[in-house]
């Protein structure tokens, strides 16, 4: 590798490898396929509208890598918490 | 002592684990322990050749488990070191011969008569290994620090993990610090961290490992060689000894001082 490349060259190869692993390795670990993560986001979304309302658009979800583990990481925007739980209200 | 059964796997094929598996069943008998090196390939039978005993077979693990002859009839004893012997696969059957409880009774079988069984796994993930893997305590992984055998490691600890091996030690082979100093290759940090396991041994790219298993003659045996030191050092921590993994700090940089000469181009290595 030239001098000027240290400076210029977005990624070394060992850096391409690393990160590409990482995030073959995310999915390998889990095991989850997109119609599941979308099923994932639908219940999501069912269940948290009991309690709030939210940007059903900016939801944004992924999985992220901990050592050996994996974790499911969402944000979701709240626009209103709803004052009372459903459940009391309906009786 | 109590005998330790440990597989030696990968995943992946031609990473090394007949080299690791002849060597450190070599070195642990060079140290004075009683060793069996198993063969479970069965079907792709290599170890023998390796290990330079291809001549002396007579029976093989599959006859033992058929009944056809006694188990110490089937052990290769090597001559050039005390307490070293080679129980082969069979070469004209397939993996099907066996079934995981006749492996693990084989396994029992050895237990208190020998210090150590070294098993040698086919690679994949299917019943070669989950059978050879049946009646280890351990487990060695051996993975080169390519995404395709790092990939594939990763899914085999995992596995060795559901099935409850209480010790899963990784070893990689085949690094190059030269390759790794100039950014072009994975290191040996680098592959530790990705997959997060304990790491036992470090064995760098040496040509003496191709010459060594052209002769039959394990390099643990004769010389003094880099593979060979490591395969020094790995078999004394397999025995409990506190030998530091010195190697991957001469291996890579590290440290910001490390980077700020990095940057500015200076390119002999250390090691």
């Amino acid at each position: 590798m030239g001098f000027l490349d240290r400076f210029f060259r977005k990624e070394t190869p060992r850096q391409s490898a690393r990160e590409r692993l990482q995030l073959v390795l995310i999915h390998d670990r889990a095991d989850i396929s997109p119609d599941t993560m979308e099923r994932i986001r639908k219940d999501l979304i069912k269940v948290i509208n009991n309690y709030m309302v939210i940007n059903e658009e900016g939801i944004e979800m992924d999985l992220e890598r901990d050592g050996r583990s994996v974790a499911l990481v969402a944000s979701i925007p709240v626009i209103e918490v709803k004052r009372k739980h459903p459940r009391k209200r309906d009786k | 002592m109590e005998t330790r059964v440990i597989v030696v796997t990968s995943g992946k094929g031609g990473v090394g684990k007949t080299t690791v598996t002849a060597n450190l069943s070599a070195r642990l008998a060079m140290e004075g322990f009683k060793v069996v090196a198993m063969d479970a390939d069965i079907g792709l039978r290599n170890l023998d050749v390796v290990m330079g005993l291809e001549n002396r077979i007579v029976y093989n693990m599959v006859d033992v488990i058929e009944g056809t002859c006694k188990l110490p009839q089937a052990l290769v004893r090597d001559k050039r070191v005390e307490n070293l012997f080679l129980l082969p696969a069979a070469q004209t059957r397939t993996k099907d011969a066996v079934t995981s409880d006749e492996m693990k009774g084989l396994c029992d079988s050895l237990r208190g008569e020998y210090d150590f069984v070294l098993v040698d796994s086919p690679a994949g993930i299917e019943s070669g290994f989950r059978n050879a893997s049946a009646g280890a305590d351990e487990a060695l992984v051996v993975a080169t620090p390519e995404v395709s055998s790092v990939r594939d490691a990763d899914r085999i600890i995992g596995l060795l993990e559901s099935f409850g091996k209480r010790s899963i030690n990784l070893i990689v082979n085949r690094v190059r610090p030269d390759m790794v100093r100039k950014g072009k290759m994975l290191g040996v940090s680098d592959v530790r961290e990705i997959l997060a396991v304990d790491m036992i041994g470090i064995i760098p790219e040496d040509e003496t490992v191709v010459v060594s298993t052209n002769r039959g003659e394990p390099l643990a045996l004769s010389n003094t060689s880099p593979a060979s030191r490591a395969f020094e050092k790995i078999a004394g921590r397999i025995l409990g000894r506190d030998i530091p993994l010195q190697d991957l700090d001469d291996l890579e940089e590290k440290g910001l001082f490390a980077n700020f000469i990095k940057l500015f181009g200076r390119r002999e290595g250390r090691g």
